[in-house]
């Protein structure tokens, strides 16, 4: 399991990565493919007016990259959570495993 | 695959509203069921609803020199079918909409449509389609987390382009132009996203197995 998972992992890296360079060569300027579909509605229906704003803005590009960070930091902080009890549990179980006597981690 | 806030006419925000409360719901329901039977798996759809936030929270570069984000709802339609993904991703969604003034308010219930319904279900069918035909549990995961990713920004493309229609090619050719930003992008991220979610899935059958073992939607056939 823990080799297969590198592997995919290091794919993961490589596909971020990789593109940052090839991409970077040919203009690429890695803007948001959100923010480009909102480009191209402004471009081809100039006469639509967004009829609603957002309530509130994060203020700046600084906030605004402190609750991205806030929003992965909670979801890992859970992943890693559920993960750390469960390699726990699963080691606690085997250590009971291997005591003289001792099956009921089974 | 954030539509913006005000970019959907009224008429058409209210419409995906309509089209994505009865999925909400049906996901509250599923979700106390899915509770109420099998309490130990409570931490479990926390760790996918967390895997949700992770992963659309990284806006990652692709080849085509710009940024789109996975969506991590592939794993719970996976494990839990596609009805509680419904509320998981909806709750993904409002911190986005409140919080970064990514995404919006009235462009919610087609964001939720997509992200959150469209995407899961498309998982789902993958997964238990191959399920059937294959005995690996890694491919159908990949498989359906990929495609289930690339569905959602298929559907958002759909989306505008009902909403933008071509002034000289229409509805069509509306789409081909936003799926041309949104597709192609996306392939490699929808990639990353479906390796991913094979490595939680590894790690859950070597440690999670009890878990696994009462969810329905994991069996064969």
């Amino acid at each position: 399991m823990r080799r297969t998972n590198l592997i995919l992992l290091t794919l993961v890296v490589l596909l971020a990565v990789v593109p940052l360079f090839l991409a970077t060569r040919h203009g690429g300027s890695f803007s948001g493919a959100d923010s480009q579909a909102q480009e191209l509605i402004d471009q081809t229906h100039p006469e639509y007016k967004p009829w609603f704003h957002a309530i509130w803005t994060p203020p700046s590009k600084e906030i605004e990259s402190l609750l991205f960070a806030l929003q992965a930091a909670i979801g890992a902080g859970v992943l890693g959570y559920y993960m750390g009890l469960k390699r726990g549990k699963a080691a606690a179980a085997r250590a009971r495993q291997d005591e003289p006597g001792g099956t009921e981690g089974r | 695959m954030h539509i913006m806030e005000g970019y959907l006419p009224a008429a058409h925000a209210l419409a995906w509203g309509v089209v994505a409360a009865p999925f909400v719901g049906a996901g509250l329901y599923s979700i106390h069921k899915q509770f109420q039977q099998h309490p130990q798996t409570k931490l479990l759809m926390g760790a996918s609803g967390a895997f949700a936030f992770v992963l659309s929270s990284l806006k990652l570069p692709s080849l085509t020199g710009s940024c789109s984000h996975p969506t991590g709802t592939g794993l719970g339609a996976i494990l839990f079918g596609p009805s509680p993904m419904a509320v998981l991703g909806l709750i993904v969604l409002l911190f986005q909409a409140l919080l970064l003034a990514h995404g919006g308010l009235t462009t919610l219930g087609a964001n939720t449509f997509s992200m959150a319904v469209a995407g899961p279900w498309v998982a789902y069918a993958v997964f238990k389609s191959l399920r059937m035909l294959v005995k690996s549990l890694a491919v159908p995961t990949f498989l359906a987390a990929t495609l289930g990713n690339l569905a959602t920004y298929m559907v958002t493309a759909l989306q505008l382009a009902l909403a933008f229609p071509d002034a000289r090619s229409g509805y069509a050719g509306a789409l081909v132009k936003f799926l041309g930003i949104f597709a192609v992008t996306q392939v490699p991220l929808a990639v990353s996203e479906g390796l991913l979610t094979v490595v939680v899935m590894n790690f859950l059958v070597s440690h999670s197995r009890s878990e696994l073992a009462s969810l329905d939607s994991l069996r064969r056939g």
